[in-house]
């Protein structure tokens, strides 16, 4: 990051210095539509992938034979009726799936290249560096709101150096720091709903991840704060992957790159199709997807 | 037009209640009753019986330790007070609960978080049928194997923590003393605190949960920062509920404990008090007078034990409240 200096303008919040328009890339949300469906195809290196992924509950099985890229640095919306497995397959993809009793999975979660459910890997490590918010805000209630900022780096029992520092970097990218900068030591359970989710985006990003993974993060909220959580998931995506299951429309055509359709037909849930955001709303290539992108059913 | 609307006046409402249901509603309400009336038939009981010993002794009783029952036939020569006894069975007791709570704590959390299905299902009725063992049985158990090992443990702590005045013992003697009546009823009360552990940890809320494990916390991260701050106040509540229980234990500490007559803070000598065990080895033989003071120390007990009791209570549903 630079350093700022007396004759830059900075931003408030980060301290960072605010380059004028003309040095900025041109026109960067048009780059990112701009971005080859390609990318989503199975076989790339680099990002979080899912190699014919499948879920059990016991004896039902919920999700079946699911494989998507998700590149770097992208938004892709998951998107589809209730009961399609889309929550299930994003809990599978940081391995959360496996606190379910009797639940099972088969096929590979590849992380830069590596299968996350293989021998060798440690679960807790995977979790740190592909990040979870929940449907439901869930600060931890006996903590303020300082200390869920770092309660991920105390779970980890890493070294922070600059407590401070890091609370403010964290709730600035959640785009909270403006409104609990005067309170950090208040508690957690004193903030709105909406704030409440951006501080548990805040606490996930304490860890500095990779992938932030979002189930349904606007579900629980106020048309005002989920603008406000949209607004922080476009500017995180500069930075990190996202990955976020939607039942809003709106939403997915508002914050994701690429929309990934998922479909039970009475049996488990299944991969219809998945491309860039702009081409599944306008012009899908399965007719399940544009009945379902245009309200008709689910 | 007038300016202000006519309220009407509130009426009754009313309806014919059935006779069925008026018997049946009469039947439940006796049930519901009568815990309560025994309750106050055995504090009115005690308080008519012991009176006079407060009259006679005033806070004497509570304040001087000796127990003196004298002439047979001349009361006035009699001495009662019960402070080396309430001591002593207050000191047992917090020996019960310190030594009982870290195992309840982690039993519970095993059996919660770490156990498999079928170990979690035996366990639990495992520690039911620990809370079934009859006191007699935990006694005997205690005199004839718990001493002898216990005994042991004692000279090594007075070993090594001797200069501590709690650890001091006047002589080299170690048996029957507060310190293995704690330690036994430690084991009595186990059950009943791990019990009342286990359902507050239970009811951790699966989201917090998750969000710790989310963060790359491990097992014992989650249960460090959402479980066990969540079952604090509940754990203190079960706690005081098994203080409740070892205050009273009578028949198992009367077979393990040297009672003496003089108030002691040394846990490891052989010499305590229990007001408890003073009833259960005077009882037989008192005479009138002596039976009195008995009646009231029982009375001091009572409210002792039903003042741990109601706080525990209290405690215990303020926890269920927070959630």
């Amino acid at each position: 990051m630079d350093q700022p200096t007396s004759n830059e303008p900075t931003n408030v919040d980060t301290g960072e210095v605010v380059k004028p328009v003309i040095d900025a890339p041109a026109a960067p949300v048009e780059d990112r539509t701009r971005r080859r469906a390609r990318n989503l195809e199975v076989g790339s290196a680099k990002g979080l992938e899912a190699v014919g992924v499948h879920a059990w509950f016991g004896n039902h099985h919920a999700l079946a034979d699911v494989s998507l890229h998700f590149p770097e640095n992208t938004v892709t919306g998951l998107i589809g009726p209730s009961g399609c497995g889309k929550s299930t397959f994003l809990r599978l993809l940081n391995r959360m799936h496996e606190f379910i009793p009797r639940s099972a999975m088969a096929g590979e979660v590849l992380f830069e290249g590596r299968d996350i459910y293989g021998p060798g890997v440690s679960p807790t490590e995977i979790r740190r560096r592909i990040g979870m918010v929940f449907q439901k805000p869930n600060p931890f209630p006996a903590m303020n709101i300082g200390e869920n900022v770092v309660a991920g780096p105390k779970l980890a029992r890493l070294r922070v150096e600059d407590r401070d520092a890091l609370v403010e970097e964290c709730l600035v990218r959640a785009g909270l720091w403006k409104e609990v900068k005067d309170r950090l030591d208040a508690p957690a359970g004193s903030l709105s709903g909406g704030q409440q989710q951006r501080l548990c985006i805040a606490r996930s990003l304490a860890l500095r991840p990779d992938v932030l993974l979002l189930d349904e993060p606007c579900s629980a909220l106020d048309p005002g704060s989920t603008l406000r959580v949209e607004e922080t998931i476009v500017q995180l995506s500069e930075t990190m992957t996202i990955v976020i299951v939607t039942h809003n429309m709106q939403q997915a055509a508002r914050v994701s790159d690429y929309c990934a359709f998922f479909l039970s037909d009475g049996g488990p849930g299944r991969l219809i199709e998945a491309d860039l955001t702009s081409n599944m709303f306008s012009n899908p290539s399965d007719e399940r997807t544009a009945n379902y992108v245009q309200g008709r059913f689910g | 037009m007038s300016t202000e609307t006519d309220v009407p006046e509130i009426r009754l409402i009313s309806g014919v209640r059935k006779r069925t249901d008026m018997l049946f509603r009469g039947a439940m309400t006796v049930g519901a009753l009568a815990s309560l009336v025994i309750l106050a038939l055995i504090a009115g009981f005690l308080l008519f019986r012991g009176f006079q010993i407060f009259a006679d002794f005033g806070l004497g009783f509570l304040t001087s330790s000796t127990w003196d029952s004298g002439d047979v036939n001349d009361p006035t020569t009699a001495r009662f007070g019960i402070a080396a006894m309430l001591v002593g069975s207050v000191l047992i007791a917090t020996i019960a609960v310190v030594v009982a709570v870290p195992f309840a704590m982690s039993a519970a959390l095993f059996i919660e978080y770490y156990a498999p299905r079928a170990v979690r299902t035996v366990l639990t009725s495992v520690l039911d049928l620990i809370a079934a063992v009859p006191s007699v049985i935990w006694g005997i158990w205690g005199y004839s194997v718990l001493m002898p090992d216990a005994e042991g443990w004692a000279k090594t702590l007075h070993s090594w923590l001797g200069w501590f005045p709690l650890f001091d013992v006047p002589a080299p003697i170690f048996g029957r003393s507060p310190f293995i009546a704690g330690l036994l009823l430690a084991m009595m009360i186990l059950p009943i605190v791990t019990s009342v552990a286990r359902e507050v940890y239970g009811q951790a809320p699966r989201d917090h949960v998750d969000a710790a494990y989310a963060l790359g916390g491990t097992r014992w991260g989650a249960l460090r920062t959402v479980v066990i701050p969540f079952g604090r106040s509940g754990l203190v509540g079960g706690a005081m509920l098994g203080l409740g229980r070892a205050l009273g234990e009578t028949v198992a500490v009367f077979l393990v404990l040297n009672l003496v007559f003089d108030v002691n803070f040394k846990i490891l000598a052989s010499a305590g008090g229990n007001v408890a065990s003073l009833i259960a080895s005077r009882f037989g033989e008192a005479s009138p007078y002596e039976l009195k003071g008995l009646m009231a120390a029982g009375l001091v007990l009572f409210l002792v034990t039903l003042l741990v009791n109601a706080a525990a209570t209290a405690v215990v549903k303020r926890a269920k409240v927070a959630v």
